[in-house]
């Protein structure tokens, strides 16, 4: 008997038991597809975040608190960093707050994750210049005029092709003035940086943030070169006003380090989760298996009884799990590549290519291994054995 | 006449030591071409033992069988596949067809594992159904079939590859008498063509259509007669 007629009679006997080959597709289908959408999403939100970091440049530093809500970080850190005696290598000092919001504007809406209100230096230290309009002005910041300047996906959301400029939007139910929109920035795949809004501290603490702490400081160095001297000198600044230990100052690099550190961690949670999934459809499926195996059996009793070489029932029966296993693993990547066109609580899924070949081994594997073990075990007993078997 | 299954002095012992049982206790048998043998006996006599010896489904403890002259205890394990594939064909008392496969399918099982090209292997399956009067139910699958017709299938199918003899473990056992006489008639007709056929069975009137009887008790032949069969199907003579 060649391969090809063995092969007929493995697609046979998938065609003769329809719910069990679907179940257990299903099975390595829901465990492939959970797998790498997860992955996926661990992995996209990690790119998101590396990007917009990338995306301030190396030539800056940020200043964070260390504890969260109660803050160290006022205006008035903020403007003794801008000391010419102790920190010479300083630019410019913007300090941030940021927000989410959403936007109106006649009708339409959008919500965006940032709504950063911060100072007119803030526009070249993190490397975002207004490509048309302009950006506020000192004088707009100190007297907390409400006028905003909008990213890209902003502009294209709330006014569709149309110039935004001198147009009004509405922003924590205040209206403010549409002075500028930034240049699209193109960081490596992140949909996050150009949806954004920028706006004097001054009138965003009044309308939407409030007066509590800063959400960092952004401090702009001399250039790359300087950006370790400028980190010590203002820590100097910083120990003599705060505790030791409630900031953290960090340049582009480092923030990089530990953003991708916690998108690592969170990768894996969601593969941790995502393994256990695959792991109940595999039980599932090994149970789907075992439940047959009595019927099973005694075809293969049959079988024998009519005269099938035991290599001839194996190779069957190995042809039968192996495929099923695989259409199933090659569904669930198709549901995995599908669903990761569509953003994820807010992430847009990277498929990573390691995790779509880890899911679908495993799920190959079990797939033969369950499959494949009973039909083995079933193939070496005598015929009479199996025959009555229970 | 020449000789086709041999058995001699065959015990067969399940399990071991004091918890054994001896279902066969020193049997010998000799069944010619051509033959009509029923074997009779209690429940629990051994004659299923017997068959699935006689059909290389078992082995036997001890003693030889000679299959159309060849010591079945001597092949390999795939020897005895190819023994079964070409040499016996066997109807079980549960049928057992393979479930939701039609029945012409069911039929070319055994010519499938014997290598034998689709087209031919169709034909001759069809041949095989057309024999037992189920040509138009090929395409029938067991489940759509009466209890009757499925153990008419498991008959062509075992007569398919024109196996030296046919064996049959109580065929009528799960069947009433009307379906049960289908399948005798079936049986009477072949035997009538040539074949040589083993049935077992508990019914009188079923031993009493072979041309042989043997009767088993506790694993022992205790008779084993010529005789001039009777209530056979009446068309029998026709085929000869
Ligand atoms: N697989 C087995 N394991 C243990 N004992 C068995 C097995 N098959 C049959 N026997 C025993 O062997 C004896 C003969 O059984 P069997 O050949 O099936 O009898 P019959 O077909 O005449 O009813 C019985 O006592 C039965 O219990
Ligand atoms: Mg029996």
């Amino acid at each position: 008997m060649n391969l090809t007629e063995i092969a007929r009679f493995a697609l046979r006997g998938i065609g003769a038991n329809k719910l069990r080959s679907t179940l257990t597709m299903l099975g390595i289908l829901i465990g492939v597809a959970a797998v790498t959408l997860l992955v996926a999403v661990g992995n996209g939100s990690a790119r998101t975040v590396a990007a917009r970091i990338e995306a301030l440049g190396a030539d800056t530093l940020t200043v964070m608190s260390t504890r969260h809500g109660a803050g160290g970080l006022t205006m008035k850190v903020a403007e003794a960093l801008d000391d010419p005696a102790v920190a010479p290598g300083v630019r410019s000092v913007s300090p941030v707050v940021s927000t989410p919001a959403t936007l109106t504007h006649e009708g339409a809406e959008h919500r965006i994750a940032s709504f950063v209100g911060t100072t007119p230096s803030w526009f070249a230290a993190s490397n975002f210049p207004v490509e048309s309009g302009a950006a506020f002005t000192a004088d707009d910041e100190a007297q907390a005029r409400r006028v905003v300047v909008i990213g890209q996906t902003v502009a294209e959301e709330l006014f569709s092709g149309a110039d935004p400029v001198g147009r009004q939007v509405t922003a924590g139910g205040a209206l403010f003035t549409v002075t500028g929109v930034l240049r699209e920035k193109s960081s490596s795949g992140a949909q996050g940086s150009n949806d954004i809004a920028v706006a004097p501290i001054s009138a965003v603490r009044q309308v939407l943030a409030g007066y509590g702490p800063l959400s960092s400081i952004l401090v702009e160095t001399a250039g790359p070169s300087t950006v370790g001297a400028v980190q010590s000198e203002i820590s100097t600044i910083l120990d003599r006003r705060l505790e030791p230990g409630a900031y953290r100052v960090q340049n582009a690099a480092q923030l990089l380090e530990t953003q991708t550190e916690s998108a690592g961690a969170f990768t894996t949670v969601l593969g941790a989760v995502a393994a256990i999934s695959l792991l109940v459809g595999g039980i599932g499926i090994t149970n789907i298996m075992l439940v047959t195996v009595t019927e099973r059996t005694r075809e293969i009793g049959i079988r024998k009884a009519l005269g099938a070489p035991r290599r001839v029932i194996l190779t069957q029966f190995l042809i039968e799990a192996t495929l099923l296993s695989v259409i199933g693993g090659g569904l669930g990547v198709a549901a995995a590549v599908l669903g990761s066109r569509f953003p994820i609580v807010g992430v847009q899924p990277v498929i990573v290519p390691s995790s779509v070949a880890l899911a679908l081994g495993v799920s190959v594997l079990i797939g033969l291994f369950f499959g494949g073990l009973p039909a083995a075990r079933a193939a070496r007993l005598r015929p009479i054995d199996a025959l009555r078997y229970e | 006449m020449r000789t086709v299954l041999d058995v001699r002095d065959v015990t067969k012992v399940y399990g071991h030591g004091d918890t054994g049982v001896r279902a066969l206790d020193g049997v010998s048998l000799e069944v010619a071409r051509g033959e009509y043998l029923a074997v009779m006996g209690p429940s629990g006599s051994g004659k299923s033992t017997l068959m699935n010896i006689l059909g290389c489904l078992d082995l036997p403890t001890t003693g030889t069988y000679l299959l159309d002259g060849v010591d079945v205890g001597s092949l390999s394990d795939e020897q005895l596949t190819l023994a079964r594939n070409r040499l016996i064909g066997f109807v079980f008392q549960a049928f057992n067809l393979i479930p939701r496969t039609s029945a012409v399918a069911n039929v070319e099982l055994p010519l499938a594992y014997s290598g034998m090209k689709a087209a031919e292997r169709r034909r001759r399956a069809m041949f095989s159904l057309d024999l037992v009067g189920l040509a138009d139910r090929a395409e029938h699958e067991p489940d759509q079939l009466s209890g009757g017709q499925q153990q008419r299938v498991a008959v062509a199918r075992a007569l398919v590859t024109e196996p030296a003899v046919l064996l049959a473990d109580e065929p009528t056992g799960n069947l009433d008498s009307h379906a049960g006489e289908e399948v005798l008639s079936v049986f009477d007709d072949l035997n009538a063509a040539g074949h040589t056929i083993v049935i077992i069975t508990h019914e009188d009137e079923v031993g009493a259509r072979a041309d042989r009887l043997v009767k088993l008790f506790d694993g022992r032949v205790i008779s084993d007669s010529r005789q001039e069969p009777a209530g056979r199907h009446a068309a029998s003579g026709a085929l000869k």
